[in-house]
């Protein structure tokens, strides 16, 4: 599967949560013993992990997850938070970070990471950290502000610069003249930027056997190191990519010699000439900064603005339409489509189909069912479902943690699934629609289900909750339990769905959307988990009605069908009028005195009545006219008017006035 | 000395005052959806320029009797904290600028159910204004 147009996404995102371990981990040496920063730390790493084992990035996702066990030993209160052991897990995030950009440079995200690793294991061990090792004895190279710049433009020709470092054998006579070919060598592929001591130095033999230099080119370490190694006398050649982003901090230069400047200026040139000549190889293309991530709220911003347009052009095309001038009436039709065409990409720019989220997931599901051995089918379901971007940027996490979950935990292992009598291959249902106000998203798998015993004896031995109240919880309260923090059911901490960090993430999570996530599950049949997300900006289809002189928006999502009914066909039970509705019994609801309309009109014979239904349930909305069918943007009524009975919300009309959309989940009892 | 540079609005024969800081704009009455099953100061909400914005008659919640909307018939945008609304006030008359040591706490004969909304008052010339509370108009009733 194309995974490109993920790519983006991934970047900023790892940026972000890098950028949020850094700062943690800084905070965390302040202090020391503050559990809260570790965890926070934690959940970053967790993410970029499961990012990109997704995304295929094994290195990342290898040193994060070692990262994540030391993690994991400094919460427990294994190990205690030393600047030794901050020394270690800052290199291993620098690592991260080297990687990330190597990604979106359009590399592999490839890098040796052994080392840290292996520091990164030792600690877990409880051992101490031996002191930084240097990774082969090179120098880390300076360079002035002239010289970073070169090398940043090469990098962006598509030139790779490294350092190398080059020792000759003790025994060799004229060091000079080897320096001499080593550099014929190189300038042959490429030009030497700077080299430690200076080309002077060099030449007056004023070095012992050992120098580096900086070299801008196009091929590669290895052929690159072949090559000098072609030169008699030399004994090593080590080849080291520059840190491109470190030497910006580090400003000052060892020399800054005129000549030098001069003989740059020279290469520059020449690398130029070189990549008129040679064709470019595949460097990858720079996949960053194709998308701006825009604050949600001047979207916000626009979006009003751009209604308030859409009202005044509705006034102007209906001055237009009474004087009647031709150029007038041409100039706003003009403007009319022009502005349809704008409220398009402002609506699109918010809403995005949960699709680009969804995608993502046969992919690790496959990988998922392949590692466990299991046999999975993913089934997804209401794709096209739209939701807000500030949804959509948010759900992916939780979603992959509940997917992880509910293929580790849930589905079980063939074999056990066969003794069970159920069918060899699982399935994992990946459901989105809308409904009401809502959007909804569940995940249901045929697996194991969550066993209350267990998960108590669990809640109970980690402390979650006391033994007297266990008896007394129902059975979904006990599912509520696992999203309790530091609660996981695996006996084995595996690397698919951690440690338990990811069920109370995902509540949290989609909590801070407004949303909520509940579970349904039964043993040795499945489980559900329903995640319910508030629409916040969703634009959904509505009923216009009329009750007496107000207008009301019922969503299309709850209704079943509009009818006439005639006040001598309504009936009476238990006090309540009903009417028969195909067959069915309907209770009868008068909108005008559930709401408290002022009545100004009199009583029809006919009865305009909308079928609702929320569930099984059904419920008759008696209404004085059907308006029609409307696309609305849902608004809040702000923060002043919360919990109005049976609102949802309010969307703006055309002609600029608000109507109250109805919450028909809140009718229906 | 500290100056509070204040909004001025007329209700009923009082003149009241609120911080600038807390007034977003102040908007001529327009077309009021009113919201079922809300106090009954809470007029409705209006469409304020996209934003849907609950609208509060002052004179109804300081116990008033409710008066015709004419052309001077204000509504002033309030913020406070996350909360934005809207309020009805007979007319926005002026700015003005006032001392804080010139701020008098509320006197005793103002009757009992609009004391509670009232941080002060301040005498300026022959003019007197009364210093809204806002955070106690926006209180909402328990229960």
């Amino acid at each position: 599967m194309d995974m490109s147009q993920y790519l983006e996404v991934f970047i900023d995102e790892s940026r972000e949560h890098l950028q949020t371990i850094n700062e943690q981990l800084l905070e965390l040496e302040k202090n020391p013993d503050d559990v809260s920063i570790v965890n926070e730390i934690f959940r970053s790493a967790h993410t970029l992990k499961g990012m990109s084992a997704t995304m295929g990035f094994e290195d990342l996702a290898n040193l994060t997850h070692q990262m994540e066990n030391v993690l994991d030993a400094i919460r427990n209160g294994k190990i205690a938070v030393t600047p030794e052991l901050l020394d270690v897990i800052f290199r291993a995030v620098d690592d991260l970070e080297a990687m990330v950009a190597s990604i979106s440079e359009g590399g592999d995200g490839k890098r040796d990471v052994t080392n840290v690793v292996a520091q990164l294991k030792q600690i877990e061990k409880g051992e101490a950290v031996a002191a930084p090792q240097k990774p082969a004895p090179t120098h880390e190279q300076t360079y002035d502000e002239f010289e970073y710049t070169i090398l940043k433009q090469s990098a962006e020709q598509g030139f790779h610069s490294y350092e190398v470092t080059v020792k000759l054998r003790s025994d060799c006579l004229l060091k000079a003249a080897r320096v001499f070919m080593i550099f014929e060598v190189i300038e042959q592929i490429g030009e030497v930027i700077k080299s430690v001591p200076t080309v002077e130095m060099l030449e007056a033999e004023q070095f012992d056997d050992q120098f580096v230099v900086t070299v801008v080119t196009k091929v590669l370490e290895d052929e690159l190191q072949k090559r000098i190694m072609k030169v008699s006398e030399v004994e090593q050649v080590i080849i080291q990519r520059v840190n491109l982003h470190r030497s910006t901090e580090e400003e000052k230069t060892t020399e800054t010699k005129h000549e030098q400047k001069e003989e740059q200026q020279a290469v520059e040139q020449a690398v130029e000439k070189k990549q008129e000549g040679q064709e470019e190889k595949a460097t990858g293309k720079q996949v960053s900064n194709k998308t701006i991530r825009v604050n949600i709220e001047r979207l916000d911003v626009l979006m009003n603005l751009f209604e308030e347009l859409v009202i005044d052009r509705g006034r102007l095309e209906q001055i237009s339409r009474e004087l009647n001038n031709p150029e007038l009436h041409e100039t706003v039709e003009r403007m009319s489509r022009i502005s349809g065409d704008l409220q398009n990409i402002i609506l699109n720019m918010r809403m995005v189909p949960v699709e680009t989220v969804f995608n993502r997931f046969p992919r690790m599901v496959r990988q998922l069912a392949r590692d466990l051995g299991k046999k999975i089918n993913l089934e997804i379901i209401g794709a096209e479902t739209e939701l807000d971007r500030t949804v959509i940027d948010e759900i992916g996490d939780p979603l992959v943690h509940l997917l992880r979950n509910a293929i580790d935990h849930g589905i079980e292992t063939p074999d056990v699934r066969r003794a069970k009598g159920k069918q060899e291959e699982g399935t994992v249902k990946l459901k989105a629609y809308h409904s009401g106000n809502h959007v909804f998203i569940e995940i249901e798998d045929d697996g194991a289900g969550i066993s209350r015993e267990k998960v108590l004896k669990k809640a109970i031995s980690k402390g979650i909750i006391s033994e007297q109240n266990a008896a007394n919880l129902t059975d979904k309260q006990v599912y509520e339990l696992i999203f309790a923090s530091g609660f996981s059911t695996a006996d084995k901490v595996s690397d698919i769905s951690g440690r338990g960090v990811g069920l109370d993430v995902v509540k949290s999570t989609i909590e801070s959307l407004g949303g909520s996530v509940s579970i349904d599950s039964e043993e040795g049949v499945g489980s559900i988990f329903s995640i319910q997300l508030p629409l916040t900006l969703s634009i959904i289809s509505v009923m216009l009605v009329e009750i007496q002189k107000e207008k009301y928006a019922i969503p299309l999502s709850s209704i079943i069908e509009t009818a006439i009914v005639k006040k001598e066909d309504i009936l009476h039970a238990h006090n309540q009028k009903v009417i028969d509705f195909r067959g069915k019994v309907v209770p009868l609801l008068f909108l005008k005195d559930i709401f408290e309309v002022p009545v100004v009109k009199e009583d029809d014979d006919f009865l305009s009545v909308v079928i609702v239904r929320k569930g099984e349930k059904m419920a008759g909305l008696v209404v004085d006219a059907f308006i029609g069918q409307q696309e609305v943007v849902l608004k809040s009524l702000g923060n002043y008017l919360t919990s109005v009975f049976a609102i949802s919300g309010a969307t703006i009309l055309g002609d600029g006035q608000v109507a109250l959309i109805i919450d028909c989940n809140a009718l229906i009892k | 000395m500290a100056e509070l540079k204040v909004i001025v609005f007329q209700l009923k024969d009082e003149e009241y005052a609120i911080p600038v800081q807390q007034v977003r704009s102040i908007e001529k009455i327009q077309h009021i959806t009113r919201v079922p099953r809300v106090p009954k100061y809470v007029k409705g909400v209006i469409n304020l320029r996209g934003v849907v914005t609950p609208i509060i008659d002052l004179r109804m919640r300081f116990g008033l009797e409710e008066a015709e909307f004419s052309d001077h018939t204000r509504v002033i945008i309030v913020a406070l904290d996350d909360v934005e609304v809207g309020l009805i006030v007979d007319a926005a008359n002026d700015v003005v600028d006032i001392e804080t040591e010139a701020i008098e706490p509320p006197p005793e004969v103002v009757d009992a159910t609009t004391a509670e909304y009232i941080n002060g008052v301040v005498k300026i010339e022959k003019r007197l204004f009364i210093l809204l509370n806002l955070e106690k108009v926006l209180e909402k009733e328990k229960g």
